[in-house]
């Protein structure tokens, strides 16, 4: 049944931290080790060593650049570059889910992973057509959708220590850019960073009401901002100069030493 | 309706069997978790235990699988039958290929052992190789350093006896405000992400200096897209400011820095700038208790910064009183430099506000006790939470060097060395100069070298010159043209070769340097170097051997190839006698062992120079009996002592195994390693965890690790003193002298203390025809070409557009999908662009070695990497354009020989798009079959 | 989208197909035997031939009967159930039409209903998904329909039919084309939304995630150049619709009227043709595609 549960017992799913990825395209190619050898078919490459290679990949980090409106303090503001890791958000109302014609995409009523179960799917490409976020793929070689799987195949792997039970992604990410954890859960690491910092829905006005937060840049370029008209510069007292004293730096330092 | 889903297995069997070794996808050096299924690779992950990494790992780590089954690997020993460039090879066997070199080697070493160049490139077992070198007797040895980073880490051994990436890490658990200059992955790529998630998880802040906004700079809270090569004005100016606020730290700068030792200031004397010193040679401060002069080290002293000493008519001041006057000079102000550096001089205050805020005002104290060298007891430890790190970005131009120096000056002004939340050292760093060998040269036929090739030296006498003045070694490293060359110079080897300067060599013998390609300046050129001949018809450069594992471009110019093994087929040992994996907190080394067998006729590069080196009869690789002393390189590892006790590994020595840092050799080491998860750490106690270069409790622990034979306390030189010895030689004291053209230029660039001047080839060309800086950067996802041919890693990196920044793009009205001619006074490329506007305005930019020569890496001859990827070193010249003194500079650091790539200038017009990247070279002939057109990967089906 | 030949000519034929079979479902033409017979095999030729095309684009075709199954929630399962059940029920109408010369009202009325439910559900596969903004419209299914009522009106020789609805879906193709020109901008999907860092400043796409292609850039980020699309249309409207009823006007021969028929569906190949090529999926964004 390709509708949607009415409620899942979890969500879970991702905070991606667009502060602190530095695009680094680890957790991608993680992500491609992982699922190449385990959950349903290996994602497959076309023409690897040839002149248009081309291949499945869960996971793809954009970068975008942003250039911030000059204002009347900041006329010439400089341009900031963002690194977008972008995967399968495991949305809520998941338009993918829905429109499979064969049950094979579903969303499991227990954590709200969205998977595609392989054997029944026909390939149609709808549910790709359906995503807004480019977060499926259909595989060249095995002609089925492939998609995030939360590593479904890792989180609950009794086989893994449980300290390796989270994603490939997650696990591998240099700079802890990529949390993983419980949504419903208001007390988890994903639930208070959303909170925290401010994590938001990527295209909320698709009304997939996608679990995965990203948690947007911290403001950047402070030290160019000029301090405001009539605000003391609350850094300058740190660079007074001490070459007031009569005798010079020279004065200034002797009398330093002695007060140490 | 009810919602139906299948069962699936969420516990499906992982792998077999893991095995943990030490990844080779760059110079990192992270511990990975090999799973095998059935005997082969199936997944790669990061070691959670292992210090590096903890368990991350970066994306050439996790496509290591696609490493390691490339397709471009080499398949057996090749023998040159076509000319060179050709690549037309014959297999042969080992044993012919083993005749061969032994039969092209023994007579040079009977004879002119300087005639065999054996260089080494991305070498991860120098301490091995470089004992080969040595006891094959030629002075002609070297890694890649010369032209990677040497600035870096010979201004940071001289100045503070360690630098940064191997040498040390900041504090990253206490830092408060991290500030990076030049660094884009370059080294220590993981632990740097690490440290930069703990300080954005803390909400610390970082600062990066860097002409183009990418990776780090990127997520840098604020950017400073500072004007390349200008790093060390801004870095002084920044001193300016803060000396003149006296935003210093007086305390540590007495006790622990050279800032009170007295120069001598007789401008008569031959010792004119050297240090005062007591007959024990010890340098002189004079104790601010009594007034009077003491040796720097005397117990109970306060050495004084400010006090001067009168002696003879003469006043000798302190090195602070030179610095205070140098620095506070107004042409260092904000004001005089910042149009120079490209940053307003209102942002260059506010960023020495923001470092003299986070120093001093949120400085943060540790309750360890510790007793420094001079016998006084601290009750606590002070932190200057501010950090620092830097990479090629600032080392690898011709001013490089002193601008490095001014950086640890930096650092050193604020007192935040070897404190918390400042830089801290990893063992067996700090080292000061003074306890590193000196550099050796002298040839003996039929015998090993007098010593170690490589070190620092503090003086002219220091020099590797031959009787004649003439350089002794082919790299003319340690010459007057660049004293100071730590790591050799292995960028000018091919040339000077080629040249017969200083003299031919026989064999040029190279391992893991793609030399003609990305890895050489002026690619064009020394693939010609390579391929001359002379009047007889015979090859200028007679004979060259190589070793790589893939087909790399410069695998068509040997004459005799002997194929590596993959990273996951071999050992290794990363060694606390070269470049170890420690931590600031702990002492640390690790193995690679062939956690899979070749399936392929081929070898560790280092296992065949144990055979070659027996065959050869070198002395440090045979047996009284004259056997063969090493069977292979495991057994090097496990039994080579380099001093009683003393040996590659320091883990798991002893007969039984449970002795740390010295103990007789192990045979069962590697099995100890293999069972440990391929590492070895101890860790260093608390309370001898900073101070460590002034820390009794540190020094002690250091010498029962074996890192010293004796505790090497040592004081910080802001002041250099081997700097001031060449140029007194240059002022015409002293036996040795340098030639008469390079006098005024060690004079004004070998200066003791920091200085800036613009980077040589501003002199050389024209800068208003040529007024474009141009960069390469690594990608994260790439290292060198060794990625390029790797099935993942190649569909994110197939090739590298030129990246214009807005006011060039808009001035030429480029377009996406637009090509461009770039013109630099060296040569000429024509390339694809793309815009991006967060980069300096004069700067333009690419991706490092993603371009690919046709023929190469087993990659179809239509590979994007060939026909829309590119190399910038075509612009680049090993040598500066004549400027008419009939002379031709090296394009050069002056001070260590460290190329200068990034002081390229060019000029950017737009041009009718080409079908491909010029210049386009003919396709190489493959000794490998291509690969294979599609790839499902899955071992375990 | 990448306008795939598969599924171009699968929504031309099996439109014009089903088309054909609602108007003989109607009874018009009232036809039996061997002329019903000839009618019918156009018509199923057309709908079958169309539904077979459509599955050369599925990775597993040799699955497609699992595509029933979803009925309840997918456009696409529906299709599947409206267009098998249509034919079935046509067939049976067919079958009496021919073989017992007998009319079975209610099995054609059924028929025509479902044969006209599996254009529908056809359009609704499209004119659901908010992902492209240039067919999440009513007016999607109005297109289809009314070109599928206009082809088969033009195939079944209903002259007066067709010269009324001929120009209704032209109208209704302008339509579509006017407001599908606007309706990504007016989506409120850009780059702002997507990447969520509109509230920062402007947002440019830097570098794209690899440097070659993948399934997404080939399956749905696809450029066509405005003077070539604006060709298009000029083709498309003036053979699918304009010509057809000029045709229609003048004395009508059955060359004639094959003709108008081709240049009809020639017409409407260019129509469907742009209806892919120029739809803009809004994974574009993430590519700086749009």
């Amino acid at each position: 049944m390709t509708t949607l549960p009415e409620k899942t017992t979890r969500k879970l799913g991702l905070v991606i931290d667009l502060d602190t990825c530095v695009g680094c395209h680890a957790c991608v190619v993680s992500c491609k080790g992982w699922n190449t050898e385990n959950y349903g078919a290996a994602l497959s490459d076309q023409n690897p060593y040839g002149a248009d290679p081309s291949g499945t990949f869960l996971n793809r980090v954009h970068s975008y650049e942003v250039q911030p409106l000059a204002t009347s303090t900041m006329p010439h503001p400089a341009a900031q570059l963002v690194h977008f890791p972008k995967s399968c958000l495991h949305c809520e109302d998941a338009p993918c889910v829905t429109v499979c014609p064969t049950g094979a995409s579903y969303k499991r009523v227990e954590d709200g992973i969205v998977l595609v179960n392989e054997t029944d799917c026909i390939g149609c490409g709808l549910c790709a057509w359906a995503c807004p976020y480019g977060a499926r793929e259909l595989d060249a070689a095995e002609g089925v959708m492939k998609k995030c799987t939360l590593c479904v195949d890792r989180i609950y792997n009794e086989n893994l220590p449980e300290v390796d039970r989270e994603p490939a992604c997650v696990r591998t990410c240099p700079a802890g850019a990529r949390h993983f954890g419980d949504f419903a859960d208001p007390e988890s690491n994903v639930s208070k960073l959303t909170a925290e910092r401010g994590g938001m829905d990527l295209m909320p006005e698709q009304g997939t009401k996608p679990v995965n937060q990203y948690l947007p840049p911290r403001p950047k370029d402070q030290l160019d901002q000029p301090k405001p008209v009539g605000e003391i510069d609350i850094l300058a007292p740190f660079l007074a100069p001490v070459m007031d004293e009569p005798k010079g730096f020279l004065g200034w330092l002797d009398k330093a030493l002695e007060k140490i | 309706m009810t919602h139906h889903q299948p069962k699936i297995d969420t516990s499906p069997k992982v792998s077999d069997e893991i095995r943990k070794t030490t990844c080779y996808m760059c110079a990192c050096r992270c511990g990975i978790n090999v799973h095998l299924k059935g005997g082969k690779v199936s997944y790669i992950e990061g070691n959670r235990d292992h210090p590096v990494n903890k368990g991350v790992l970066c994306a050439k780590g996790s496509a290591g699988i696609m490493q390691v089954n490339a397709p471009s690997r080499l398949r057996a020993p090749l023998k040159r039958v076509g000319p060179r460039g050709s690549g037309e090879y014959e297999e042969i066997s080992w044993d012919e290929a083993l005749e061969m070199a032994t039969d092209w080697l023994a007579p040079i070493r009977e004879k002119h052992p300087e005639k065999l160049a054996f260089f080494t490139g991305r070498d991860q077992s120098q301490s091995f190789t470089s004992l080969w070198a040595q006891s094959f007797g030629t002075p002609n040895y070297a890694a890649h350093g010369g032209f990677c980073s040497v600035n870096m880490a010979a201004a940071g051994i001289y100045t503070m006896g360690g630098a940064f990436w191997e040498f040390g890490q900041p504090d990253w658990d206490h830092t408060k405000l991290f500030m990076i200059f030049g660094v884009a992955e370059d080294h220590d790529s993981n632990p740097i992400k690490m440290g930069i998630g703990k300080i954005k998880a803390r909400g610390a802040k970082v600062i990066g200096v860097n002409p183009i906004r990418s990776g780090y700079n990127a997520v840098a809270d604020d950017w400073v897209g500072i004007t390349p090569g200008t790093d060390g004005l801004f870095i002084l100016s920044l001193v300016h400011v803060l000396i003149k606020s006296g935003k210093i730290d007086l305390d540590y700068l007495s006790r622990f820095t050279n800032a009170p030792v007295l120069l001598n200031g007789d401008e008569t004397s031959p010792e004119f700038g050297l240090f005062l010193r007591d007959d024990d040679g010890k340098p002189l401060v004079i104790d601010r208790n009594t007034g009077k002069l003491a040796a720097f080290d005397t117990p109970g002293i306060r050495p004084d910064l400010s006090a001067t000493h009168r002696a003879a008519g003469v006043t000798h001041r302190p090195v602070m009183h030179h610095m205070a006057e140098r620095y506070l000079d107004p042409q260092y102000a904000p004001e005089a430099v910042a149009e120079r550096c490209g940053i307003t001089p209102e942002k260059i205050h506010r960023i020495a506000a923001e470092i003299a805020r986070v120093a001093f005002d949120e400085a943060i104290t540790l309750d360890h006790e510790w007793t420094d060298f001079r016998g006084e007891k601290h009750a606590t430890m002070t932190g200057r939470p501010v950090s620092f790190h830097a990479m090629r970005g600032i080392s690898a131009h011709s001013n490089g060097f002193q601008t490095c120096r001014a950086l640890h000056v930096l650092q050193i002004l604020l007192g935040t060395v070897e404190v918390p939340g400042g830089f801290r050292f990893k063992p067996p760093y700090p080292k000061p100069v003074s306890a590193h060998p000196k550099p050796h040269c002298k040839v003996t036929p039929g015998a090993p070298l007098d010593g170690p090739h490589l070190g620092y030296a503090q003086g002219p006498d220091d020099l590797c010159l031959a009787e004649d003045g003439s350089a002794a070694r082919i790299d003319k490293a340690y010459t007057w043209e660049n004293p100071m060359s730590a790591h050799g110079l292995m960028h000018m080897v091919i040339s000077n070769a080629h040249a017969g300067d200083p003299y031919k060599i026989d064999t040029l013998f190279m391992y893991m340097a793609n030399m003609s390609w990305n890895s050489s300046m002026n690619t064009g050129g020394v693939i010609k170097m390579l391929t001359d001949k002379d009047e007889n018809g015979d090859y200028v450069i007679p004979r060259i051997i190589y070793s790589d594992a893939y087909s790399s471009e410069m695998v068509a110019y040997a004459d005799l190839i002997l194929p590596d093994t993959t990273y996951l087929e071999r050992h290794d040992c990363i060694s606390l006698l070269d470049r170890p994996i420690c931590e600031a907190d702990a002492a640390a080394d690790a193995i690679r062992w062939p956690v899979i067998e070749p399936d392929r006729d081929v070898r560790g590069f280092q296992s065949v120079l144990c055979d070659l080196g027996a065959r050869l009869g070198l002395p440090a690789f045979t047996n009284a009996d004259g056997g063969q002393k090493y069977a292979d390189y495991a057994d090097y590892i496990t039994s080579h002592e380099r001093r009683p006790g003393i040996g590659p590994l320091a883990g798991f020595r002893g007969a039984a195994g449970d002795e740390a840092g010295r103990g007789a050799p192990n045979p069962d080491q590697l099995d100890r390693y293999i069972e440990n998860g391929g590492f070895f750490v101890n860790h260093i106690p608390e309370g001898a965890n900073y101070y460590k270069p002034w820390n009794t409790a540190y020094q002690d622990w250091a010498v029962g690790m074996g890192i010293y034979d004796a505790p090497q306390p040592y004081i910080f030189d802001l002041y250099v003193e081997p700097l001031r010895k060449f140029q007194l030689a240059a002022e015409g004291h002293g036996e040795r002298q340098p030639p008469d053209h390079l006098r005024e230029r060690i004079k004004a660039t070998l200066d003791p203390l920091p200085i800036w001047y613009p980077p040589f080839e501003d002199d050389h060309v024209d800068t208003a025809e040529f007024p474009v800086h141009a960069l390469t950067q690594r990608p994260m996802a790439m290292y060198h070409s060794w990625g390029s041919q790797n099935a993942w890693l190649r569909q994110i990196h197939g090739h590298n557009p030129l990246y214009l920044p807005t006011k060039l793009w808009e001035k030429n009205g480029f377009a996406d999908g637009d090509w461009a001619r770039v013109t630099s006074a060296h040569g000429e490329i024509t390339v694809p662009v793309a815009h991006m506007a967060a980069l300096n305005e004069n700067t333009i930019w690419t991706w490092n070695a993603i371009g690919k020569r046709k023929g190469a890496w087993a990659l179809s001859e239509d590979a994007p990497e060939a026909t829309k990827g590119f190399l910038l070193n075509h612009l680049i010249h090993e040598l500066l354009p004549p400027k008419g003194d009939g002379l031709r500079w090296s394009n050069s650091d002056p001070v260590t020989g460290q190329a200068a790539w990034f002081d390229l200038r060019v000029k950017v017009e737009k041009t009718d798009a080409p079908t491909e990247s010029q210049p386009a070279m003919k396709p190489l002939k493959s000794p490998v079959p291509q690969g294979p057109d599609h790839l499902e990967w899955k071992v375990g089906k | 989208m990448h306008p795939a030949p598969s599924v171009i000519v699968f929504t031309t034929l099996s439109g014009l197909g089903f088309g054909l079979l609602v108007w003989l479902g109607l009874g018009m033409p009232a036809v039996t035997g061997w002329v019903a017979f000839a009618f019918f095999v156009i018509a199923y030729g057309l709908a079958v031939g169309g539904l077979l095309a459509s599955t050369f684009h599925l990775g597993h075709p040799e699955r497609a009967m699992k595509a029933f199954s979803q009925w309840r929630s997918s456009w696409l399962s529906r299709e599947g159930v409206c267009a098998v059940a249509a034919l079935l029920v046509m067939g049976l109408y067919a079958a009496a039409l021919v073989f017992l010369d007998t009319r079975i009202a209610i099995l054609g009325w059924l028929g025509a209903l479902l044969s006209l439910g599996t254009v529908f559900t056809t359009s609704m596969i499209y004119a659901q998904l908010s992902t492209i903004p240039r067919w999440k419209t009513p007016l999607t299914p109005a297109l289809l329909v009314s070109i599928s009522l206009a082809g088969g009106a033009l195939l079944a020789g209903q002259v007066t039919a067709a010269l009324i609805l001929l120009p209704v879906a032209g109208v209704i193709q302008v339509l579509w084309w006017v407001r599908g020109d606007g309706a990504f901008a007016a989506s409120g999907t850009n780059m702002a939304s997507a990447t969520g860092l509109g509230t920062i400043g402007s947002v440019r796409a830097f570098e794209a995630p690899h440097t070659g292609t993948n399934y997404l850039l080939r399956e749905m980020v696809h450029h066509v150049g405005r003077k070539h699309a604006q060709k298009l249309r000029a083709i498309a409207l003036g053979l699918g619709f304009v010509l057809p009823v000029l045709m229609l006007l003048v004395p009508l021969t059955h060359a004639m009227a094959l003709f108008a028929v081709l240049s009809h569906v020639a017409g409407i190949a260019a129509s469907r043709w742009l209806f892919f090529a120029e739809a803009e999926h809004v994974v574009g964004l993430y590519y700086g595609k749009r």
